[in-house]
């Protein structure tokens, strides 16, 4: 067996392994905190995944709770980069007005978005439009002072180059800017993508009739452990395929600057 | 080494052009930015553009929130959150840290605990309010285990990149002297690895600060301690947004203080780290 290979097994061996220790432990201490992980698996199964074939294998329950939570979280990071991108290159490219904004915005960056929910709920009403408001306040901070900082550390050489060669102003915005600030942009976006799904969580559980959050506010209120426990393996389940999707997209859009940093 | 590659040019690029203001010339223009933002929302509140009924008008929440630092239950709640980021960031550091230096040295561990660790670390860390409230009840040793739950990540990873960084000719040039593997760490990789570990507790002081107040605010109804519940149960009467707001206000003024004392620290521990890059 090669190198690579045994390290991918050990891999897979490691956590097999946690697994059965899991299932050992909860079956031989039979706490009700805490239930044994094949009955969360099948609750899970019977929850969201025993639908028909025609709903890709989805139940009633799951598109009516999956896919609206799902749905804030995109709407929510999609508004806060539209917001952050743009602002963050105009800010960047003039270091005289970021001067004036800077405590405003740090501020705003530092101030913990969850106490913010009530003026949201009183501003929008409960439900999905103080959802989203909640996820967009608290996600754009990050991707704006991120393409803030990239947008303001754009090589000057390729930026005398571009007016050199009489480039017009929005191409050397869209050519040589955007592109610069993209890495640092995306580094914000990270950050951004694991606030949203906390900022979607919580608002869920503050004020929601539907969602994850509200499905486990339930689970909790009827101390109905084992669907408690499927709520959170789902949670860890999503964040994982979308951490996964924004690496794939980064190394896609990004491809070009990492084997630029390679040579 | 990148860092100073990429600063040089910064220095004589679009600086060169326009008159960089000096620091209290930056300090002046921030204070100006502040006014003009709080002058303009309370006109806009005077003025009707933004309905009362809504928002209340900056001048009141300021008052409010002036009040609120003489308010015996506000204060004590303040005090709690304080302690529960303290506590929570204070186990963060001592695990995280360790931990990040072992799985960074050890790439063999690192690998097969790889797995188990990309499975934990997408679960938001609120999702577990409820189990862990259920278990061990609202207060500070719920607040501190959910804290440390969602703040260790970014200090174990920072660790890990950090130990990655290393310059592997200083630590062989630091073993072929006798030195054992200990010490190369504690006199090689650790100090090398610190500005990344500093970026890691920064990061981490944010999502501790954000889970502490998200913990009380949920579990606040039930009589729980820190500005969330503070908030939760200012909240639950007639919507009173002005109270609100305030204690939003000194939330952000809290989150704002303690990253600027953590960048402080920051700075003096690694003054060295600095001096070598030629900043200030």
């Amino acid at each position: 067996m090669s190198r690579k290979r045994w390290r991918w097994a050990s891999r897979w061996v490691v956590l097999v392994a946690c697994v059965v220790g899991w299932q050992l432990w909860t079956s031989a201490a039979r706490s009700s905190f805490f239930p044994a992980p094949s009955a969360i698996v099948d609750r899970m199964y019977q929850l969201w995944f025993s639908g028909p074939a025609a709903h890709v294998f989805l139940t009633a329950d799951a598109t009516g709770n999956i896919l609206p939570s799902l749905g804030r979280v995109f709407a929510g990071l999609a508004i806060a980069t539209a917001i952050g991108v743009p602002l963050g290159i105009a800010l960047g490219r003039s270091p005289a007005a970021t001067v004036y904004l800077n405590p405003l915005l740090q501020f705003a960056r530092a101030l913990p978005v969850v106490t913010m929910a009530p003026v949201f709920i009183v501003l929008f009403k409960l439900g999905t439009q103080m959802e989203i408001a909640t996820i967009v306040f608290g996600t754009v901070w990050p991707i704006l002072l991120n393409t803030i900082d990239g947008a303001a550390s754009v090589d000057p050489v390729q930026l005398e180059t571009a007016r050199a060669f009489k480039m017009p102003r929005w191409e050397r915005v869209v050519w040589v800017i955007v592109p610069a600030a993209l890495p640092k942009a995306f580094a914000g976006f990270r950050l951004s993508l694991s606030l949203s799904l906390i900022l979607m969580v919580f608002a869920e559980l503050v004020g929601s009739s539907d969602g994850i959050g509200y499905e486990m506010s339930n689970a909790s209120n009827s101390f109905d452990m084992t669907f408690l426990w499927a709520t959170i393996v789902l949670l860890g389940i999503l964040g994982f395929l979308l951490n996964e999707l924004l690496g794939g997209a980064e190394r896609l859009v990004l491809g070009w600057h990492t084997t630029n940093r390679r040579d | 080494m990148t860092s100073t590659t990429s600063a040089a040019p910064a220095a004589v690029g679009p600086a060169a052009g326009q008159r960089r203001p000096g620091r209290a010339g930056r300090w002046a223009r921030g204070a100006v930015g502040v006014a003009g933002f709080l002058l303009l929302a309370e006109a806009a509140g005077r003025l009707g553009l933004i309905s009362r009924a809504a928002l209340p008008l900056t001048s009141s929440v300021l008052w409010r929130a002036v009040l609120l630092a003489g308010n015996g239950r506000f204060l004590a709640d303040l005090g709690a959150t304080l302690e529960a980021w303290a506590v929570g960031m204070a186990i963060t550091v001592a695990v995280g840290v360790p931990l990040g230096v072992l799985l960074g040295s050890l790439p063999g561990v690192r690998v097969a605990t790889r797995a188990i660790v990309e499975f934990l670390r997408p679960i938001p860390s609120v999702a577990l309010i409820l189990l862990v409230s259920l278990l061990l009840g609202p207060g500070l040793r719920m607040a501190a285990t959910l804290i440390v739950y969602g703040a260790i990540w970014p200090v174990l990873y920072n660790t890990i990149a950090g130990i990655d960084d290393v310059d592997p000719v200083a630590q062989e040039t630091h073993r072929a002297f006798g030195f054992s593997r200990f010490d190369a760490i504690w006199a090689v990789s650790l100090p090398s690895a610190a500005p990344f570990i500093g970026t890691g507790i920064r990061l981490a002081s944010s999502v501790a600060l954000i889970l502490d107040i998200a913990t009380g605010y949920i579990t606040g109804p039930i009589n729980g301690p820190g500005i969330g519940a503070y908030i939760a149960q200012q909240s639950t009467g007639a919507s009173n947004t002005t109270v609100i707001l305030a204690a939003t206000l000194w939330a952000g003024v809290l989150g704002l203080v303690l990253d600027l004392l953590l960048t402080g620290v920051q700075r003096r521990l690694l003054r060295w780290h600095h001096a070598r890059l030629g900043e200030p």
